[in-house]
């Protein structure tokens, strides 16, 4: 395991990371907010990742991101609990339950299947939320602050920098993983399926393992999002636009490596911040237009870029 | 008895609305293996034309009836114009992709041309009811029903009649299906597989155009205007079966029966019944319910 | 000359004491200028019946009392004399955007104070945010009850009703007019605000008007979903010959196409409570008869009368953007009046430009004239404003080629709002106890 932390790139994400838990303390309120929203979203981009490089990209994760959120929600207002760690656990296990459950059926899927069903799901959840008067239908409902063994912070710096810590803890178990055996499947699934089986793996098995890692994420990541942003509902959390904008983070931050998600997912947030502010009619114009950029010239995504500056040599992250 | 009927026909004609827009869909994935999400572009775009036309008309003093060669004007207009602008410069360029990333790409076009509708047409509505009074109302099943989407209903016929006589009883037709079936052979037989591609393309989008500037007498024009659209034809084609005419219009007529139903009984099931369908058919028939036959590869 | 020592020392003393003078008696820097967000739907769907008249309304009113042109009572110039620069700021994008996009005003862009906020949405996320931050934020038009429901807020105040009263007003509006109807139903979008929009009225009517049977089928499509014809049918078919509908926007405008053809209006007392921007935009094809309520005495209910200050306000609104103003125009523009009464009565108190404190507590429980009546806010520990609803038939004048709303009623707040300590919901189920209408 040590030589995981002796890694170049994990040396570089655990200084990022610590970088950033730092700024909170000089950087203005507004955006340590919004940075919060992008480790949220990066971590649920993250779970995507693991997928994508399996070639597989889930068009309906927002239904665990919403699992999670909600269940934040609910473990407030039914029984009372505001526990930082209490809360993300808990998001973390109903994803993780729900994503295992569903990963039987969704593992037989490849392709624009898996994509569909997976968005087909989504929106059931959706409609459930919609229409469920008792969870504030489309109103949703809010989320108190947020305590840490019943201490209860004067501001939101402290659930930031929780936050910062667990998606580095998070990026270093989906590392573990990607260099375990099994982890390394992941790219061999997506190029030839049949090989791997023949190797004695069980694909499907291996799909699903990734499947459950990704909703786990994405659950932890809905939970944050519900923290930082003080209220859930479905619009935000489970409506296909969700999990549209994290499948457009995945595509612009490219699978090359664990630190992508976030990158790409801060980017997003500032991007649409100014974007809004300077041109709110052609906002969709922008992101369509980006995304059209990044397929066409930019395939491996934002960190390809970064990885052309810094003059790869010796490679080996896949 | 009545009310038995009225199901039956309020289903048919949803199911109608559901057909027009979902045949194009249908029939780019079948040829072109790409889930087109800027269908919904050529369906908006085709609402906005035909409704702005619609008014000119109206404006310059034309009877109503008029209103009808707007409809059928801008669905050529839009099908031809957006959809070879959108094969030539974007499509060609990813037929060697993954599916995936083509369906992004896609995504994209829709975000962009949704942004520049508002630019074009701006925020407020277009109205353009001419067509729909002017065929005025009639007592079916007891209730009252505008002409219209009876109208509609024969449309769709007429469409899928075309379709199934194009693809049986044509050599275009043939070759289509050829097409479908298989690429790389249908190119070592000399096909010229690129050309049928891009007519398949413009059909398909002018088959979406049709059908928004076709709903686009009925409903206020406004900016959102398609993004629900993508979602049921998508359900549609995914449950029909990808790439067949014959399932979009048994999807179709599933879909828009069985909402009719749940509108009469259980109104509150209304909003995700046809996201359960379309879970079903995903599990228990991937391919969808009448998709091609398709040789595994390996 | 020769200078004593006396002479400096009676300088000295002099100088200071009227330095002193000078010093006290000189007021502490007068600000003039204020900056004051302004949030509503500048794009999507709600910009156009909405957002875009709302945000219309407040620039209108704030341009006016810049310049000191408002008629009495809001003649006089500023607001504490400052002028005041607005920010506006798109309401669309969700909520997650709304509430970054309110950090950035307050503390990016350091506004003294934000108003507006149409969808239920938006302002539930905000509100906490508001407490959060410590700054004065004004909820125009946002209908969810629920905003002082879950707890008193303390910079947070609404200068608008909220769903509880528009359902009840209709309730009341069928008790004087349709007494006799056999059974009601409803149309209304499958989210929070159709939902409970329906759900009050319901309740309402099973209180005030118990001989009427409600329908077992109550459409609820989904959001702009655009077509109705299944559900018409299904209304069709029904017995009830009453239609609730909280549609607005592209839906009642859709709606009202699809089913005037198919007669429906002839067979079907409608009642809308948000459709009013489509009575204006659908002009002759809107259909007479209908019942058509503007969450207040607001927008086309009051359009040919009212006080001299709303015979300003429509002309003004008329003379610059070319249209008639709606309800949102009012209900921006009431916000405005009442930062600025909110402001001149603190400036007054202090003796000097106020501090945000100073013009909460003015604001707490504040009354004020709007252009369409009295509000006051005496609700939500003095947060949250009551003021009657009102409902009227649609009809059209010929001569004038105009739609108008004719046998219009106002209710009054008394009757149509919950009384303080009971939220909206469990007033409604106990039968509306302490409303001064149920007789």
């Amino acid at each position: 395991m040590t030589d995981i932390l002796a890694e170049k790139t994990v040396r570089w994400i655990a200084l990022a990371f610590l970088a950033t838990a730092l700024a909170s303390f000089v950087l203005p309120d507004w955006i340590v907010n919004n940075l919060m929203f992008g480790l949220a979203r990066g971590l649920a981009v993250l779970g995507l990742l693991v997928l994508w490089r399996t070639g597989l990209m889930s068009f309906g994760h927002g239904l665990y991101f919403g699992l999670g959120a909600y269940t934040v929600a609910l473990l407030e207002s039914y029984v009372g609990i505001t526990d930082l760690f209490l809360r993300i656990a808990a998001a973390v296990t109903v994803a993780a339950v729900v994503g295992f459950v569903l990963g039987f059926i969704l593992r037989r899927y490849r392709d624009i299947f898996f994509a569909m069903l997976s968005l087909a799901f989504s929106m059931v959840l959706y409609g459930i939320l919609a229409k469920t008067e008792a969870l504030g239908s489309t109103d949703g409902f809010s989320v108190s602050q947020t305590t840490i063994f019943g201490w209860q912070p004067g501001n939101k710096q402290p659930l930031f920098i929780a936050i910062t810590a667990f998606a580095f803890v998070a990026v270093i178990l989906v590392q573990i993983y990607l260099r375990s055996t099994l982890g390394r499947l992941t790219t061999g699934i997506r190029d030839n399926e049949i090989r791997v089986e023949y190797l004695g793996y069980s694909v499907a098995q291996a799909i699903h393992i990734k499947y459950v890692i990704s909703t786990a994420l994405a659950g932890a990541a809905g939970g944050m999002m519900a923290m930082a942003l003080g209220q859930v509902d479905p619009d935000s959390m489970v409506y296909w636009t969700v999990s549209g904008e994290l499948v457009f983070i995945t595509i612009m931050a490219g699978p090359g490596s664990v630190a992508a998600p976030f990158i790409g997912a801060v980017i997003f947030e500032f991007l649409r911040t100014y974007a809004f502010e300077l041109a709110p009619y052609a906002w969709q114009l922008i992101v369509g237009t980006t995304l059209l950029g990044i397929i066409f010239f930019l395939p491996g995504g934002i960190w390809s870029l970064l990885e052309k500056l810094r003059g790869s040599g010796g490679r080996h992250n896949v | 008895m009545d009310t038995a009927f009225t199901i039956l026909l309020d289903g048919l004609t949803y199911a109608s609305y559901l057909f027009i827009v979902s045949a194009g869909l249908t029939i780019i994935f079948g040829v072109m293996k790409i889930l087109n999400v800027a269908h919904g572009s050529f369906y908006a775009w085709g609402a906005y034309c035909s409704a702005y036309f619609v008014g000119q008309f109206a404006e310059m003093g034309l009877p109503d009836w008029t209103g009808f060669f707007a409809i059928a004007g801008s669905a050529i207009l839009v099908g031809a114009v957006l959809g070879l602008l959108i094969e030539r410069v974007i499509l060609r360029r990813m037929y060697d992709q993954e599916e995936i990333l083509i369906v992004l790409a896609t995504f994209g076009i829709f975000l962009i041309l949704e942004d520049v509708i508002l630019l074009v047409f701006g925020v407020n509505p277009y109205f353009a009811y001419q067509p729909m009074a002017y065929l005025g109302s009639i007592e079916l099943g007891g209730i009252t029903r505008d002409v219209y989407s009876l109208t509609l209903f024969a449309l769709a016929v007429v469409i899928a009649v075309m379709c199934w006589w194009g693809l049986n009883k044509t050599r275009w037709g043939l070759l289509l299906v050829a097409v479908i079936h298989d690429k790389e052979a249908s190119m070592a037989m000399g096909i010229n597989v690129q050309a049928v591609s891009v007519a398949t393309f413009v059909i398909g989008a002018t088959l979406g155009a049709l059908g928004g500037a076709y709903i686009a007498p009925t409903v206020s024009v406004a900016p959102g205007f398609a993004v629900d659209v993508i979602v049921l034809g998508f359900a549609v084609v995914v449950i029909g079966g990808m790439g067949s005419i014959p399932g979009a219009l048994i999807g179709s007529v599933l879909v828009g029966l069985l909402r009719a139903l749940t509108v009469h009984k259980m109104p509150e099931l209304e909003l995700f019944v046809i996201f359960i369908v379309m879970s079903v058919v995903l599990m228990f028939r991937p391919e969808g319910l009448f998709a091609p036959a398709k040789a595994r590869k390996i | 000359m020769t200078i004593s020592i006396r002479g400096l020392l009676k300088g000295a003393v002099i100088s200071g004491l009227a330095a002193t003078m000078a010093l006290t008696s000189m007021p502490v820097a007068a600000k003039d200028k204020i900056k004051v967000g302004i949030v509503s739907f500048l794009s999507g769907p709600a910009a156009g019946p909405f957002g875009v008249p709302g945000r219309n309304g407040a620039e209108l009113v704030v341009e006016a009392l810049n310049k000191g042109t408002m008629p009495a009572p809001y003649n006089s110039k500023g607001f504490a004399g400052a002028q005041l620069e607005p920010v506006f700021v798109d309401e669309s994008g969700g909520n997650t955007k709304q509430v970054a996009e309110y950090r950035n005003l307050v503390q990016k862009q350091e506004v003294d104070a934000v108003i507006g906020y149409i969808s239920s949405g938006s302002c539930l996320s905000v509100a906490p945010v508001a407490d959060e931050l410590k700054r004065l934020t004004i909820i125009s038009v946002c209908g969810s009850p629920r905003l002082f429901e879950e707890g008193d807020r303390s910079h947070v105040f609404r200068t608008t009703g909220h769903a509880v009263g528009d359902s009840v007003a209709a309730s009341l509006y069928v008790r004087d007019k349709f007494a006799d109807a056999k059974g009601y139903t409803g149309i209304n979008q499958n989210y929070a605000w159709g939902q409970d929009s329906y759900k009050f009225f319901d309740l309402a009517m099973k209180t005030l008007n118990p001989n009427i049977s409600a329908s077992e089928k109550p459409q609820f499509p989904k959001i702009f979903a655009g077509q109705f014809g299944t559900e018409i049918s299904t209304l069709s078919l029904d017995s009830a010959e009453l239609v609730h509908s909280s549609f607005w926007d592209g839906d009642i405008e859709a709606f009202v196409l699809q089913a005037s053809v198919r007669g429906f209006f002839k067979e079907k007392q409608f009642i809308s409570t948000l459709g009013a921007s489509a009575v204006d935009r659908l002009g002759k094809k809107f259909p007479k008869g209908v019942v058509m309520g503007t969450r207040g005495e607001y927008g086309i209910l009051i359009r040919r009368g009212g006080s001299a200050l709303n015979q300003w306000f429509v002309k003004a609104y008329r003379d610059k953007y070319g249209a008639y103003p709606l309800g949102p125009s009012y209900q921006y523009g009431q916000a405005v009046l009442a930062l600025k009464l909110a402001m001149d009565k603190a400036a007054e108190k202090a003796g000097t430009f106020p501090d945000q404190d100073q013009i909460i507590d003015e604001f707490k429980g504040l009354s004020w004239d709007s252009f369409g009546g009295k509000i006051s806010l005496s609700q939500g520990n003095g947060h949250q404003a009551v003021h009657p609803v009102g409902f009227g038939i649609t009809d059209w004048d010929d001569e004038a080629g105009e739609p108008v709303i004719k046998d219009v009623k106002f209710y009054p707040s008394e009757c149509v709002m919950p009384p303080a300590g009971q939220t909206g919901l469990q007033w409604l189920e106990a039968g509306m106890p302490g409303s001064t209408c149920l007789k």
